[in-house]
């Protein structure tokens, strides 16, 4: 990487040479204090995943009186939740609201991401600007409009009509975090598509997409990851089941009965969908620690 | 560096204009969705929250002028909203920095384990908002929450607390859901920080004898200001707009509604569509102005970024 950033237009003089990263200072003789804030840290992470599923083990008194380690644990929680026919439909939307908008706003994040960071362009600053305005937008100054507006036109409790304003909010992350990893490919690549006689638009295509490959996976990572967990827009613009992404099912979960405490059937439902996204940070770390900090410092 | 001078088509001009036609060829798709997702209904909401509007009774609608936003600005409820809500983003914000800070300075220092706390800190980020809310929401449970029978074992107080219906508790819940969430964030980006700063400005600093502390005021955290600014910018506008926490935790009961809830309740349960629509353009002013005073006196650096940009 650093050889990269080495070459950018930017050329700087070798007064800062970027420090490998191996040499790390403090080595080895750590501060015992360091290692109590070590565990610490560790424990606020971890605990409370550990209480949701203790939580979704218990049952009955198990579950009123709190217990530490269920002493009969039981799968009866998951059971319940699987035969929710309601869940069932809220997770079918939520795969097919991320998969559609992660697709969408990637394929035209790719191709403003691309302009934005090599071509040659009028405005391109207050474009930027633009864009980076509309992630500090709360979603409910848009939500409200909307509200109206879809219930004119059919679009209310729809999956389209989630898909739209999420695509609003997922398009100016996509386009930030990936002009970021286009900056870092070399320019010397495309000019020497140039000089085979491409056009801009072939040297993107055949040239500069194929290794951006890694980029735009982590995109993908940290546009899926956003939108599955959006809330507001999903519980302003649905209504029924039909429509109803994962988040405001949860939210909106009751238990079978009025006298049955729903806890520990909703913590079932919490770890269901935590897990597979619990998985995808553990395989992709590298890539959403990468993309969370993309263009963020490196400047 | 030299190749610099040799790029190509410099003078070519039929390849620049195709370029910038190109561009904004490219650039297009993205903004127009942008615009009319995010622009028109903006627009749409200011008309809306000029008029008395009500669902209930469809397409009664009365141009009403300003009286929306009279109302709610004379509210004690907006009030109330507008101060949780700052309330809200202090404290997490704050808490979310000097842990960040702290969290990063580690990750940033070489041991054994150093990669499995990087993924250990991480995963909270995985997990939902909603689901982050049910989870805190379990562990402060009156005698059935982790926090509370721990508490009480302990014979300390809170254990006997009912920790979501008292104000003051429950704000410490949200905050408390809303660091553990989002504290990896800024980490990271502070890390990304840490990481740019070159170890011979600390040699140096070490030949001077300088003592470790003296290293982090002067060194560390001047460099880091750019970092720890972003992280700063980034959770402000997100804890500004808070939602899904007070939702799930205490439906916006015993005082801990934000701006962005009581815009919901008055759209989407009391069917008030006007004044709905002006309590979110309220909302959407509030975060304006702040992001533009940040970016005024705090974030020179995001202003050299964008000029960069150019």
């Amino acid at each position: 990487m650093s050889t990269l950033t080495a070459e950018r237009p930017t050329a700087e003089p070798a007064t800062r040479p970027r420090a490998p990263k191996r040499r790390l200072r403090g080595e080895a003789k750590l501060n015992p204090l360091v290692w109590v804030f070590v565990v610490a840290v560790m424990g606020f992470s971890l605990i409370p995943f550990y209480w949701l599923v203790n939580t979704s083990l218990k049952k009955g008194a198990s579950l009123s009186q709190g217990e530490l380690f269920p002493s009969q644990p039981t799968f009866e929680n998951y059971l319940v939740v699987f035969q929710n026919p309601e869940f069932l439909l809220a997770l079918r939307n939520s795969v097919i609201i991320a998969v559609v908008t992660t697709t969408v706003a990637l394929v035209f994040a790719s191709f403003a991401a691309y302009a934005l960071a090599r071509l040659k362009m009028r405005r391109k600053a207050l474009i930027l600007t633009l864009i980076l305005s509309v992630t500090t937008f709360p979603a409910i100054a848009i939500a409200a409009p909307l509200f109206s507006i879809w219930r004119e036109i059919g679009l209310y409790d729809t999956l389209l009509g989630l898909i739209i304003p999420k695509l609003t909010f997922a398009l100016p992350l996509a386009i930030y975090t990936l002009t970021s990893f286009f900056k870092e490919i070399p320019r010397e690549l495309e000019e020497s598509a140039y000089m085979d006689g491409a056009t801009p638009f072939t040297a993107f295509r055949k040239v500069i997409l194929p290794l951006a490959v890694p980029g735009l996976a982590t995109t993908a990572i940290l546009v899926f990851i956003s939108v599955w967990n959006e809330f507001l827009l999903a519980v302003t613009l649905t209504t029924s089941p039909e429509a109803r992404p994962v988040p405001v099912a949860i939210a909106f979960f009751s238990g079978t009965s009025e006298f049955d405490q729903p806890l520990g059937t909703i913590s079932a439902a919490s770890v269901i969908i935590t897990v597979p996204l619990v998985i995808l940070v553990l395989l992709c770390q590298k890539r959403i620690v990468s993309g969370m900090t993309a263009g963020a410092v490196k400047g | 560096m030299a190749n610099k001078t040799l790029v190509p088509g410099r003078g070519v001009n039929g390849r620049d204009r195709a370029e910038r036609r190109l561009a904004v060829r490219m650039t297009a798709p993205s903004l127009v969705i942008m615009a009319l997702v995010a622009a028109v209904p903006i627009g749409y909401a200011i008309w809306l929250s000029l008029n008395q509007y009500s669902v209930r009774t469809a397409g009664l609608s009365r141009f009403v002028g300003l009286e929306n936003y009279i109302s709610a600005l004379s509210s004690s409820e907006w009030w109330a909203a507008f101060g949780q809500t700052f309330l809200f983003a202090g404290l997490s914000v704050s808490l979310e920095l000097a842990l960040g800070t702290a969290m990063a300075l580690l990750l940033n220092l070489a041991f054994k384990g150093r990669a499995l706390l990087r993924t250990v800190v991480l995963l909270p980020y995985a997990i939902i908002t909603v689901v982050s809310a049910i989870t805190w929401q379990t562990m402060f449970q009156p005698n059935m929450g982790l926090v509370t029978n721990v508490l009480s074992a302990l014979g300390l107080p809170g254990g006997d607390v009912v920790w979501l219906g008292e104000h003051g508790y429950a704000m410490a819940v949200i905050v408390l859901a809303d660091v553990w969430k989002t504290t990896p964030f800024a980490a990271l980006i502070i890390l990304a920080g840490l990481q740019v700063i070159s170890s011979e400005t600390y040699e140096a600093a070490e030949l001077d004898g300088a003592s470790k502390w003296q290293a982090f005021v002067h060194i560390t955290l001047p460099l880091l200001r750019p970092a720890i600014v972003l992280a700063a910018i980034f959770r402000t506008m997100d804890a500004l707009r808070v939602f899904d926490l007070p939702f799930v935790l205490t439906r916006g009961a015993n005082g801990t509604e934000s701006m962005s809830m009581l815009a919901y309740t008055q759209l989407r349960e009391n069917r008030l569509v006007g004044e709905g629509s002006a309590l979110s353009i309220l909302t959407f002013l509030t975060v304006m102005v702040v992001s533009v005073i940040y970016v005024r006196f705090a974030g020179g650096n995001i202003r050299e970024v964008a000029k960069e940009e150019q």
